[in-house]
């Protein structure tokens, strides 16, 4: 079962549950596809860490095998190639790294090496395996970090908890695919509300079953209450605003593990989701 | 000498277009024959690299001399490597731009800003 965990907006506690969810199943493994700001670890403090570098395809040119022929930069969709002085230039940060230019090329002057862009880092939290993919400062695009974190396939069907990124672009798009089922995170305010929405639509539009968790939901928000049941949309679990859990957030502990009211919603939250997942 | 000019209508007296990679049409004039020349502007609606491809326009349109409100570092890249001389513009049409490059008024551009695409 692979159940993808996210948000739209920031801050709403993707981590926090996702962190919970993967300890309350024990047997699981947690991927922080939220690889511009990876904080799962954090929580986990994972051992016995092993690391994978990550790299994309860049062109580079036999200069005296080049004919000038431009298809290549003629074809470029992402235009990161220009011609000049009868010679193609790469720009890098440009590039898609699909390898369309090296395809084309009728003389086989252009060649892919490979460019580190980050790392997948894997290890344990006791019986949780803890996968996080870390993107390299500066780096334009997470996608292939995330995507080789997603590799981190399992074969004794453990639980998987995708913790994705906040927003709903591409990056957000690689984390869910594969996913079973979509836990939204949602904050029971006007912002909350708007950017749930958004990423509603994105997995409405993956055609990924969902439900949310209201985050701090102490009070009834109406008009988030009115679209979930507009939109026949499972409230799955509603975390009150606590003291204490902030407390146990700000020192990078583990609420399920220390508060026992926590501990238990999570329990339900978790059954619920199988049962979701099942339907 | 050949110039080109991002520019938003196909006619002299149009204005400097505020955009060069996305301008709808680009105006060369050749400083011998006096003769002018507009093309449409291929990366006007490119979904990314709309510098790269704005500048290989210029590049394929054998200018010498580029007058821009404003260039991205990108497109600078290729105007370096294709030794195209890039001018900051100071008025408000493409003529009056030619006439102040032609008296010596206009100033090399010195500021490229940096690409707005590739940080998704």
């Amino acid at each position: 079962m692979r159940i993808a965990v996210l948000s739209g907006k920031g801050g709403t506690g993707k981590t926090f549950v996702s962190v919970n969810l993967a300890v309350t199943a024990k047997n699981a493994v947690y991927i922080d596809c939220d690889v511009e700001e990876p904080n799962g670890r954090l929580f986990f403090k994972p051992q016995n860490i092993k690391e994978d570098e990550v790299h994309t395809l860049l062109p580079r040119l036999f200069e005296e095998k080049c004919i000038g022929c431009r298809k290549c930069v003629d074809l470029c969709r992402f235009n990161a190639l220009s011609l000049i002085k009868n010679k193609p230039i790469v720009f890098q940060e440009v590039c898609h790294s699909c390898g369309a230019c090296s395809l084309v090329c009728p003389t086989g002057a252009i060649y892919e090496v490979e460019r580190p862009i980050g790392v997948v880092e894997s290890g344990f939290y006791g019986t949780v395996q803890v996968v996080t993919g870390i993107l390299n400062v500066g780096e334009a695009s997470g996608v292939p970090v995330i995507r080789n974190a997603l590799k981190a396939e399992n074969a004794e069907k453990k639980t998987m908890i995708i913790d994705c990124p906040p927003g709903s672009a591409c990056t957000v798009m690689e984390s869910v695919q594969t996913a079973d089922y979509c836990v939204l995170v949602v904050e029971a305010t006007a912002f909350g509300l708007h950017n749930f929405k958004m990423v509603y639509e994105l997995v409405t539009l993956l055609k990924k079953p969902c439900g949310i968790v209201i985050n701090k939901g102490d009070h009834v928000y109406a008009q988030l209450e009115s679209f979930c049941k507009e939109n026949n949309i499972p409230v799955l679990c509603r975390i009150p605003y606590k003291e204490k859990l902030a407390r146990i957030g700000a020192r990078a502990g583990i609420a399920c593990e220390e508060d026992e009211e926590t501990g238990e919603q999570f329990l339900a939250l978790l059954e619920k989701i199988k049962g979701e997942v099942e339907k | 000498m050949k110039i080109a000019i991002p520019v938003n209508e196909m006619r002299v007296e149009a204005e400097v277009c505020v955009s060069f990679g996305r301008a709808p049409y680009f105006l060369f004039y050749d400083t011998e024959s006096r003769e002018t020349e507009f093309i449409p502007n291929p990366a006007a609606a490119a979904q990314g690299g709309a510098g790269i491809k704005a500048a290989q326009a210029i590049v394929d349109g054998a200018a010498n001399v580029l007058l821009t409100v404003r260039s991205g570092e990108n497109a600078a890249e290729v105007f370096h490597a294709a030794k195209i001389m890039v001018y900051k513009t100071t008025k408000v049409t493409a003529k009056e731009n030619i006439d102040e490059f032609e008296k010596g008024q206009l100033a090399q551009m010195t500021h490229f800003h940096a690409g707005f695409h590739g940080k998704i």
